[in-house]
């Protein structure tokens, strides 16, 4: 029963949202519309979260996606503000993502500081520098490019409903290909069962050959990029960008890879697992912002949500953990 | 004298019987040990005797008079300690406070500690245990693990209200620990035996129980086999009722000597305490490396392996292995290391991913892993090691220490490697998984493996080797054929005086 409880406690909490929403919004929940725009509301978080899965199956976290989220829609804004063409404005940004990345992966890997100090202190540093490359305020309006905002409103069509014509968002669609790209590189590439194998016993990879420094150090530069493309898709839905729009992301990412560990078979993180886990979130959220609760009252249920999940996963652990 | 018996007991694990008919009788002043292979029983009988586990038949009396042992507290209360492999210590504090862990601290009231008083009572207890060359005021963290156990034995015998020790449960206490701090724990057995304590010892090594134990009780598959005297106990005898098997010898015949162009030269090696270590291997030859603990032995495959700073050269069939561990095995060495599961397995990761992991790059085409390639390589390794294992998915945390040892070997065994370098390989193993990891090393050298062994196992090192290298210091001071070499004869060697 309770290991049962372990490994489907989340998966069934998931269906009892699902079915308690349902219930409570017969009319609006349970429409292909509704569930469109739950993938597009969790697609930023989507990515975030699938870049954090690559540094979390290592066994280290990054704590600076959220501020580096921030700084590459500034950096982008800047640049379009400077007359720059969108792509290679966007290059530049997702290129000081992958710098940023590469930045904690040197301090953790290379230098040995712990990820949580090494990030928190990265946080603060791509977070003031995306205020002084903004000068504080919010970029928006006509400098940013027609196109580059018609991105987030626009999408893949997919028929119509009725007289109004049905698309996948291109947010979806991008957060969709990342997934699984990322889930290509993690589960199927040699890369990827090297990293779950530093994660496992890091001092045994190394002993067994894999080059455990230049991998952890690589892994950070995933997440950089991750968290730089999840800034730009945020700032391309809202047409703007300001400083502090990436803040959130990192404590919900975290979250939604932790809800996703609950349900794999080791308790290891998986990409999988950790879309899941942003579904969870998502579904929440969307569900209890139609039934108009408070959002005060929201952060306190999603908190609930995690720590149940987890709680059973962890006195499910000990439970079978005897031998 | 109090006794405790446990007779007839039966425990059930789902489909699995652990215990069908398993007992043994403790008593004041012995040292009784606790003798079996992986799997035999011996830790889910610790685990009844600890409260831990309830058994489902049997009966346990003390003095006679049936109790029972239905939680920790009331295994404590019976007198009963137990001492773990893993022993529960905090690094940074004292002894003393280590010491005072479950004892309430003297204080002058208010919480506020005496810490004179502290340090007395730990002294106290440490010279009832006859020890004395530990200070209260160390820092646990500076302490060998021969001495922390010390400690930790100590610290049943501070005075206090609560129920009073008479009986200790070690579980292979010496697997981690030198020969000097073995010795130091076998006098304080010695100790607590003439004070009248009873003491359970599992260990799987021979010479330590023939040498320390009263009795002996073997179990096999769950049940009682023997109970032996110490008149009547015998190294054969006790591998006969462990196994069912009749060992003519343990040690399979040896190959030959080593033949051929050599496969490794090792020239003015230096790395940590190794001082200019210089020697060659042959195919199909064991190099056994004997020296005391502190000489370098514990550094020297790691050394090798380029996974701590070295300069010498390390060449394998005449090219140079580079200095890192990746490169080492892309030279065609391969490594079983000392700690198995700090240093070698995944835990809680398919023992089939632990396996493929230095061979990824032969099992993958373009970046991507070919998952069927892994499954087949796996298969026919864990079969060449007679890995008992309920498939390749399953986890190493839930093997026993031989097969967990086994999955190491089946690791080094891909390719086939052209040198081996095995630390210490038969640690914490059972007698039958011994002699299969044996049989494996011998079937490598049959197709012209080398290997480089380090072990304390003495009878091991010389029932092995075709030449066993002696390190001392660091230095490798001299190289001599094993036949012929006995135990005492090669421990002289390690202890003798460097020549001026």
């Amino acid at each position: 029963m309770v290991r049962f409880l372990r490994h489907y406690g989340t998966l069934m909490g998931m269906v009892a949202i699902v079915l308690v929403f349902w219930a409570l919004l017969p009319d609006t929940f349970m429409t292909a519309r509704n569930w469109l725009n739950i993938t597009q509301q969790v697609s930023m978080l989507t990515v975030v979260a699938v870049a954090m899965t690559v540094v979390m199956v290592v066994g280290d976290f990054d704590l600076s996606v959220g501020s580096m989220a921030s700084l590459s829609g500034i950096v982008a804004a800047v640049l379009f503000t400077l007359g720059w063409p969108v792509p290679v404005a966007v290059g530049a940004a997702l290129a000081v993502g992958l710098a940023g990345g590469l930045i904690n992966g040197v301090l953790v890997s290379v230098i040995g500081i712990l990820p949580f100090v090494a990030t928190l202190a990265t946080l603060t540093m791509y977070s003031g520098a995306a205020f002084i490359l903004s000068g504080g305020k919010t970029i928006f309006g006509r400098d940013i490019p027609q196109s580059f905002a018609d991105f987030a409103k626009s999408g893949l069509p997919l028929g119509s409903l009725g007289d109004k014509p049905v698309i996948l968002p291109w947010l979806t669609v991008l957060a969709l290909a990342i997934t699984g790209v990322v889930f290509v590189v993690l589960e199927l590439s040699t890369y990827g069962r090297r990293l779950y194998a530093i994660g496992g016993n890091a001092e045994a990879a190394r002993l067994a050959g894999v080059r455990v420094t230049w991998l952890r150090l690589t892994a950070y530069g995933f997440t950089g990029v991750g968290a730089a493309v999840a800034g730009l898709m945020y700032a391309s839905r809202v047409a703007s960008a300001n400083p502090t729009q990436g803040e959130g992301l990192m404590l919900n990412a975290i979250a939604a890879v932790f809800l996703g560990m609950t349900v794999t078979r080791h308790g290891q993180p998986r990409v999988v697992a950790s879309v899941l886990g942003v579904l969870v979130l998502g579904i929440m959220d969307n569900g209890l912002t139609q039934l108009q609760v408070d959002s005060y009252v929201r952060e306190v249920l999603v908190g609930l949500i995690i720590l149940l999940a987890v709680s059973i996963s962890a006195l499910g652990r000990r439970a079978t953990g005897r031998r | 004298m109090p006794q405790l018996a446990l007779h007839g007991v039966v425990k059930t694990y789902g489909q699995t019987r652990a215990l069908e008919g398993a007992g043994l009788e403790l008593r004041g002043g012995e040292i009784h040990a606790l003798m079996g292979e992986n799997g035999a029983g011996k830790s889910t009988l610790i685990r009844i005797l600890a409260g831990l586990e309830m058994p489902d038949a049997g009966q346990i009396t003390f003095d006679g008079a049936p109790v029972g042992l239905t939680s920790p507290a009331a295994a404590e209360g019976l007198g009963l300690r137990f001492l773990h492999q893993e022993l529960q210590i905090v690094p940074a504090l004292s002894v003393a406070e280590n010491m005072h862990l479950a004892h309430p601290y003297p204080t002058f009231g208010l919480g506020i500690v005496r810490w004179d008083a502290l340090r007395a009572a730990s002294l106290a207890a440490l010279t009832r245990l006859g020890v004395t060359h530990i200070d209260p005021k160390t820092r646990m963290a500076d302490l060998g693990p021969g001495d922390q156990m010390l400690t930790r034995i100590a610290a049943t015998m501070i005075d206090t209200q609560g129920p009073r020790p008479w009986a200790y449960v070690l579980d292979e206490p010496t697997a981690a620990l030198t020969g000097a701090e073995a010795e130091r724990l076998f006098a304080a057995l010695n100790t607590l035996r003439a004070a009248g304590h009873a003491i359970l010892y599992v260990s799987h090594r021979m010479d330590e129980v023939l040498r320390l134990s009263d009795r002996v009780t073997v179990l096999r598959d769950g049940r009682h086999v023997s109970t032996l005297m110490r008149d009547q106990v015998s190294r054969d005898q006790i591998i006969q009722d462990m196994t069912g098997r009749d060992f003519a010898t343990l040690y399979p015949p040896a190959s030959g000597e080593g033949r051929g162009a050599p496969l490794l030269e090792v020239r003015g090696l230096q790395a940590g305490i190794l001082r200019n270590v210089d020697f060659t291997l042959k195919a199909g030859e064991v190099l056994g490396i004997a020296g005391l603990s502190g000489s370098g032995r514990n550094h020297l495959l790691r050394a090798l392996m380029g996974a701590v700073p070295r300069r010498g050269q390390v060449l394998v069939k005449g090219q140079d292995t580079g200095r890192s561990p990746a490169a080492a095995w892309a030279a065609g060495m391969a490594y079983v290391p000392r700690e198995r599961r700090a240093e070698g397995l995944m835990l809680h990761q398919p023992l089939a991913d632990t396996v493929a992991l230095p061979h990824i790059p032969a099992l993958s085409t373009a970046g991507f892993v070919r998952r069927s390639w892994i499954t087949r390589l796996v298969a026919r390794l864990a079969q060449a090691v007679r890995l008992k294992a309920q498939s390749q998915a399953q986890v190493a945390a839930e093997l026993s220490g031989g097969n967990q040892q086994k999955v190491l070997f089946a690791r080094a065994l891909a390719g086939p490697p052209v040198v081996l370098l095995l630390d210490e390989p038969t640690r914490g193993v059972d007698v039958g998984a011994k002699f299969d990891i044996y049989a494996t090393i011998r079937g490598l050298t049959a197709q012209g493996v080398g290997v480089v062994m380090v072990s304390s196992d003495l009878p091991e090192l010389i029932g092995l080797s075709d030449r066993i290298g002696i390190l001392q210091g660091g230095r490798l001071t001299q190289i001599l054929p094993a036949e012929g070499l006995t135990e005492g004869a090669l421990l002289a060697l390690c202890y003798e005086k460097e020549v001026a």
